[in-house]
């Protein structure tokens, strides 16, 4: 973790604290009747250590992961741990004054006896203190932690609506809107009925697009209308170009499908047979119930002399195989096929019951 | 009379145009083309003034189309997605018009154009930028007589300058196109296509070996047998795309 308590903004304040805490202890001794040289040796002593063990804490508790499950148990073994740093601090703070100072000083017989009375306190402060700098540093690394999680999570819920964006961006094609539109604006002087109606099919369609939860599936009969209003709409962009050929089972129709599934790959192969031929273009939709899933294939023409199967049909290809590999953890539900020149795709849904 | 041309694949794409055009008497309407190989002919039997052209459609697009007309033509590009604004600009294209434009916008196309061909007799050098603004190419078209052909690059085997031209090698012979070296040289990918030499550019994979040739210099020898001379720098060049 990169924030930490001793960051460089902290340490002048940490310092003055020090600072400040050794001067009273000198003063504290002082008031008790000892001279001021064996105050300040014994505070000097006395502090110093404890500021190690502080800092030693300190540092420990960095790598100590302030997680919020275990708080409970990491607050009670910080306390031992404070504890027992506290009760050896205290000793050998005891154990070095009572052995160095007889050898600084000449006269120690009241030092000694003052020392053996406030061993006690000593070890009380040490402990509080030490316990305070854990908790403090646990306070603030949590609390670095949670900024840094809010952080990330802000971070991923921006990429999951950059993604979804760029999916309502597919869904909406503005190609197709744009040019759909270019067609009613050309219909609406001459021919204003049938205008009306291509304005109509496009917003059913859109309305069609945008309420339809992706989670839950409807059956192949209500995709195929969805589809249908699709299919009128370029049927009046194309003209005469565009033929239909619609091979249905009848028993396929109340099968489930995942919504809006069939439009994009019917896109493709519009698409694809549109502009990679000149003359008329026949797409062939055939369903049928086999094995008790659900087969869909969908052939366009094309040109195997100039047809770059790599542009444009793959990346529609490989978000619908993705789609169903999510919804049925399979990852030969999408195949595609080519006969002379027709490019087959076929899909397969599996059926849960 | 000024004579325009309209191509669209849309039949009523091409309607709204007709239908904006009437206010116009003195334009008239030599041909409606629903793709490229239409419009090529078209453009090339009446010499239009003007032409009205979509950019997606059949088998070529719009742009691939300018490329196999030999002569200035005032083009105003009607399009519905604009991703292809910069580069119908950096084609000197008269105009951009955006699906669906209204009729203001229209007229304010035709008005720029007419601007322009008052102030100046010969059109915009649109032909030559078209010419000069390579993107990633992966497949080429050309022209012989009135055929139209579509290269995909993996079936070129080498270019090779010719004056203005430049031949384009398949299995089948060659092609003629009027672009320059440096044109293909920065439209194809760099490492599937090296200049190695001033006059040719290569297909490393159709490559066999290197020979030497004489003291000094090198010849590449190809799948079909036939040896491309390799100049000093090309043969460096061509040894850091084989990683040698």
């Amino acid at each position: 973790m990169e924030a930490h308590l001793l960051h460089k903004k902290n340490k002048i304040l940490i310092l003055i604290s020090a600072l400040g805490w050794w001067l009273l202890h000198v003063l504290a001794l002082y008031k008790l009747g000892l001279n001021i040289k064996i105050a300040l040796i014994d505070s000097t002593v006395n502090n110093s250590l404890l500021f190690a063990v502080c800092f030693g804490t300190s540092h420990m508790m960095r790598w100590l992961d302030p997680d919020k499950k275990k708080a409970s148990i990491k607050i009670v073994s910080l306390s031992l741990i404070a504890f027992f740093c506290a009760k050896i601090a205290a000793l050998i703070i005891a154990a070095l004054c009572t052995s160095l100072l007889p050898h600084l000083l000449n006269d120690t017989a009241a030092y000694t006896e003052m020392l053996k009375k406030t061993v006690l306190i000593r070890f009380a402060i040490a402990l509080l203190l030490i316990t305070w700098v854990a908790l403090a540093n646990w306070f603030f690394n949590s609390l670095s932690q949670q900024q840094a999680g809010e952080k990330q999570k802000n971070d991923s819920e921006k990429l999951l609506r950059e993604a979804e964006l760029m999916d309502l961006r597919q869904q909406l094609q503005p190609h197709f809107l744009f040019n759909s539109l270019n067609s009613i604006n050309a219909l609406v002087v001459t021919k204003p009925e049938e205008a009306r109606k291509m304005i109509q099919q496009l917003s059913g369609f859109l309305r069609g697009t945008l309420k339809k939860d992706e989670q839950t599936f409807i059956s192949f009969q209500e995709e195929l209308k969805h589809l249908q209003l699709y299919l009128e709409i370029e049927k009046v962009r194309f003209g005469h170009r565009l033929h239909l050929d619609f091979l249905i089972d009848e028993d396929s129709c109340c099968l489930l499908i995942p919504p809006l599934l069939l439009q994009p790959i019917v896109e493709n192969a519009i698409k694809f047979g549109l502009y990679d031929t000149t003359g008329e273009v026949t797409i062939k939709i055939i369903a049928k119930k086999e094995n008790k899933n659900l087969k869909i294939n969908i052939s366009n023409p094309f040109d195997p002399e100039t047809a770059q199967p790599n542009k444009g049909i793959g990346f529609g290809l490989s978000s619908i195989n993705r789609r169903l590999y999510l919804l049925f953890y399979q990852n030969n539900l999408v195949q595609t096929s080519t006969h002379e020149n027709t490019f087959t795709t076929t899909l397969i849904i599996p059926q849960s019951s | 009379m000024k004579k325009c041309i309209i191509i669209d694949d849309e039949p009523l794409a091409r309607s709204i145009v007709k239908e904006y055009l009437q206010a116009h008497p003195e334009m008239e309407i030599a041909q409606e083309c629903s793709d490229g190989f239409e419009g090529v002919k078209a453009i090339m039997q009446h010499k239009p003034d003007l032409i009205f052209l979509d950019i997606q459609m059949p088998k070529i697009t719009g742009f691939e189309m300018l490329e196999l007309i030999d002569f200035p033509v005032s083009v105003i590009f009607t399009t519905a997605f604009d991703e292809y604004a910069i580069k119908a600009f950096e084609t000197h294209a008269v105009d951009y018009l955006l699906k669906p434009f209204n009729k203001e916008r229209f007229e304010k196309a035709l008005a720029k154009w007419e601007q322009n061909a008052a102030k100046e007799d010969t059109v915009p050098p649109l032909l030559e930028q078209a010419h000069k603004q390579p993107e990633e190419a992966h497949r080429v078209v050309v022209k012989n007589g009135s055929n139209i052909k579509i290269i995909p690059i993996n079936d070129i085997h080498y270019f090779e300058a010719y004056d203005d031209y430049v031949k384009i090698f398949t299995k089948e012979g060659y092609s003629l196109k009027k672009k320059t070296m440096n044109y293909f040289e920065q439209s194809l990918p760099s490492h599937q296509f090296v200049r190695v030499h001033r006059s040719y550019i290569v297909q490393v994979a159709q490559i066999t070996k290197i020979e030497v040739f004489e003291k000094d210099s090198h010849v590449a020898v190809l799948k079909s047998g036939v040896k491309i001379p390799l100049s000093k720098t090309g043969y460096g060049k061509l040894k850091e795309v084989l990683g040698l």
